[in-house]
């Protein structure tokens, strides 16, 4: 056979390739994937309210926003898709060995993604052909689904962080506890700081829509309900997440001190460690932070003394980026706190005179908090996976033996780029043209709710 | 039958699905491809958006299915074959994005011009995920993916005269099934001019995809023998009987417009094709690898085949809904205030 000139070894220049592919279409799923998960149940109650009261405000703010859901999860169901080819594609190495370590939640997902495609299909496209209660109970299996979806893909990579319930011998997988394997110990905060996350960025964003509407001065009672109602589910998720994250990063503490290193920028192995807000690792120190004496090994370990592993105590090849991860942490909790002030801010005024705030300001903290929370999911995501490397399996495979050994994987790269570049421009294109074609009366009737197709 | 095997055979189950009814939605993608000019197609676009519509997300996860049930039931198997045909399989993704990302914007378009661009991104990746899908899949059957992590030729593991012949077997059984719905979904619509240009094109593409299968046979002789020899005279053979029979049976029923009857025998034809593929190559999957020695765990495969009988028990129904919901005719409009 002659030699194929594309046949010289994978370069780390591929693997690269690799990781940041899987990091670009990882990423851009999440956010749509986030509105699969959350929007389904904000429709669901909204239409509900519109079918009690008759509100003909509600009525056209579940049908506007299902619309823009069938978009959305169109795309979310190909980018989802293409993520399943990656898995092979770009790390047969992992797959090819514990695939079906993780095959049960993927079969699970698979099934709950069945039901959700089918039930939206009902959903959507039999708006009007349906009584109306029909039509509302043919919505609870895609909340449902959805929810059980995120848990089950989760639950998954939470398996690679805390990689149980099998076994291996010379290289080849022995015995497998699949349900062990899925309900591993990083599964219940991890999947739990996800879901509310999802439901944090549909609140934030969907609100953040209206919050512009209103600084553009349409301040009716449809913008206002489309304004209040995401905005208060956000605002009554955001305190539990933060309790939620403090679970999540505890458990980092016990079972990936070398993540929390990173993520608090420790070099050395202390009792007593400070919290470090801001800063960035110059050598082997954390220059330029601020530091709060004491604050990790309280929050970490619940106790001022306790020893916090420094990144030191690990050899240097086994270390996280730690600029990297140290600053995703931060942006988002530092996100999370900003959001959860406007939360605040929200039921201040709520229980004061039983209104939106009227500060300007407060539309403008709104209309950008959508953009802040996928920001701060985005980061989060960056401290999972980032932090975990070099491995891909935590402390069983590295990334760099579970990447396709082909070469070319460069070039694969730079065509899936650009058809994400087409993909986000086109999104939100037709996103604005959702918006623009039909735009909401000045004065809604009855005839401008039943009107107003779904698909 | 022991669980390996079982697990093969839900796998196929899964491809037979996908194929049948993922597959006639890329079919609907190449008649769109193919309608004319937009004045002249816009009857028949209509008709296959609002067949796809409703339902191609659900016929979509039929892929994601199969894909997971390699990972999880031959894991090295899956990790051989994404890692050698990776070029085919990142196209045949992207035109995955192209083909659904499309069809949903170009529903919430309205101008001539982005209908015409999203529409034209539709089409065109109806033609080419087939096409690079069944190229794969011939990478395989002629047993071109060697065990191990990118061990093939990265090039001629799907560019050969199995892989084209399926890549092109693919297209054509796509838009032959989508042509065969379409005639049944206009008749019930009272569009019969319509149900015609689509009988029309579904005898043409029967008999085009008729000869592709036979062509097949040859380069089958030729490049993969005992592949051949089992369909030509082994345990495949039955399967490959049924199919020919089934697709005569097909034009004849088509000539006759026996349009819901023959759904049920172009489905056969392509199910008893794909049947024989995977009888004709049992129990190697890759040469060296039989299903035996490539499949995981008996701990996995039960609780992943034990969870797909308790999902089914879900899913069935909620598909029958689907379906039904669907494919009965739109009640007559109402007379009201024009939407």
């Amino acid at each position: 056979m002659s030699v194929h000139p594309l046949a010289v070894a994978a370069t780390e220049a591929d693997l690269l390739a690799a990781r940041t592919q899987m990091a670009l279409s990882l990423g851009w799923h999440i956010i749509i994937a986030c509105f699969g998960v959350g929007m389904p149940a904000l429709i669901l109650f909204t239409e509900w309210r519109g079918h009690r009261t008759g509100d003909i405000g509600y009525r056209l703010l579940a049908r506007r926003w299902a619309r823009a859901m069938g978009v959305l999860f169109a795309v979310g169901a190909v980018s989802g898709t293409i993520l399943s080819f990656e898995m092979g594609l770009l790390w047969p190495g992992m797959m090819g060995v514990y695939g079906e370590v993780i095959g049960l939640p993927f079969s699970l997902e698979g099934i709950a993604f069945f039901l959700e495609a089918i039930f939206l299909g009902i959903y959507l496209y039999a708006w009007d052909r349906l009584t109306p209660v029909a039509h509302i109970l043919s919505g609870i299996p895609i909340v449902v689904a959805g929810v059980s979806s995120a848990f089950f893909v989760v639950a998954a990579n939470a398996w690679m962080q805390a990689p149980t319930g099998f076994e291996v011998r010379q290289g080849r997988i022995v015995s497998v506890d699949p349900w062990a394997a899925m309900l591993n110990p990083a599964t219940p905060s991890q999947t739990v700081h996800m879901i509310l996350a999802a439901f944090m960025v549909v609140g934030f964003s969907v609100a953040g829509v209206y919050a512009v509407a209103m600084l553009r001065g349409r301040r009716d009672r449809y913008h206002r309900l489309g304004l209040l109602l995401p905005l208060t589910v956000a605002a009554i998720v955001t305190p539990v997440q933060i309790a939620v994250g403090d679970w999540s990063a505890r458990f980092v503490a016990d079972s990936q001190p070398v993540k929390l290193a990173a993520m608090e920028g420790i070099f050395d192995t202390q009792r007593g460690a400070p919290l470090h807000l801001g800063g960035v690792a110059v050598g082997d120190r954390l220059r330029y932070g601020l530091a709060i004496p004491k604050g990790l090994s309280l929050l970490a370990h619940g106790s001022p003394d306790a020893e916090v592993a420094g990144l030191k105590a690990f050899p240097r090849d086994e270390w996280p980026p730690v600029n990297i991860v140290h600053l995703s942490f931060q942006i988002m909790v530092i996100i999370g706190f900003a959001l959860l002030g406007l939360a605040i801010w929200l039921a201040l005024a709520w229980g004061r005179h039983r209104d939106l705030p009227r500060s300007p300001w407060f539309a403008r903290a709104v209309a950008v908090s959508g953009v802040a929370s996928v920001v701060a999911v985005e980061a989060g995501w960056t401290v999972t996976e980032v932090g975990r490397q070099p491995w891909t399996v935590y402390r069983v495979m590295r990334t760099a033996d579970a990447v396709n050994p082909a070469p070319g994987l460069v070039y694969g790269f730079v065509v899936v780029t650009a058809v994400y570049v087409v993909l986000t421009v086109a999104t939100v294109y037709v996103m604005r043209l959702l918006s623009r074609n039909k735009p909401v009366p000045l004065a809604p009737q009855e005839i401008d709710v039943t009107g107003y197709k779904v698909v | 039958m022991p669980l390996p095997e079982i697990m093969m055979a839900v796998l196929w189950v899964g491809l037979s699905a996908y194929v049948l009814f993922g597959g006639a939605d890329f079919g609907g993608g190449v008649w769109d491809l193919l309608a004319g000019g937009a004045v002249r197609g816009r009857e028949q676009r209509d008709l296959v958006e609002h067949a796809i519509g409703p339902v191609w997300e659900a016929n979509h996860v039929w892929l994601i299915f199969v894909i997971v049930l390699m990972w999880t039931g031959i894991p090295s198997v899956f990790g051989a074959v994404t890692s050698t045909l990776y070029i085919p399989l990142t196209l045949a993704a992207l035109g995955v994005i192209a083909r659904g990302a499309a069809f949903a914007f170009r529903k919430a378009s309205v101008r001539l011009w982005q209908r015409r661009l999203f529409g034209a991104a539709f089409a065109f990746s109806s033609v080419v995920t087939p096409f690079f899908l069944g190229a794969a899949a011939g990478g395989i059957a002629s047993g071109r993916v060697p065990p191990g992590l990118a061990k093939g030729d990265l090039i001629s593991s799907w560019v050969n005269p199995t892989s084209l012949v399926s890549g092109a077997l693919a297209v054509g059984t796509a838009a032959y099934l989508a042509a065969v719905y379409l005639t049944r979904d206009a008749q019930r619509d009272h569009r019969p001019a319509l149900a015609e240009a689509f009988r029309r094109r579904a005898l043409a593409t029967g008999v085009v995809v008729g000869l592709l299968s036979a062509a097949g046979l040859v380069v089958l002789s030729a490049d993969a023998p005992r592949l051949f020899a089992e369909l030509t005279s082994g345990r495949a053979l039955p399967l490959l009987v049924l199919s020919v029979l089934s697709g005569l049976a097909s034009l004849v029923l088509l000539w006759f417009r026996a349009y819901l009857a023959v759904r049920l025998t172009a489905a056969v034809a392509v199910v008893g094709l794909l049947w024989g593929w995977g009888i004709g190559q049992y129990p190697e999957l890759l040469p060296g690898v039989t299903v035996r020695r490539a499949a995981a765990t008996d701990a996995v495969l039960a609780a992943s085949l034990g969870s797909l009988a308790v999902g089914t028990l879900l899913l069935l129904p909620s598909l029958w809904l689907l379906y039904a919901t669907f494919q009965r005719p739109a009640e007559p409009a109402e007379p009201g205030p024009p939407a």
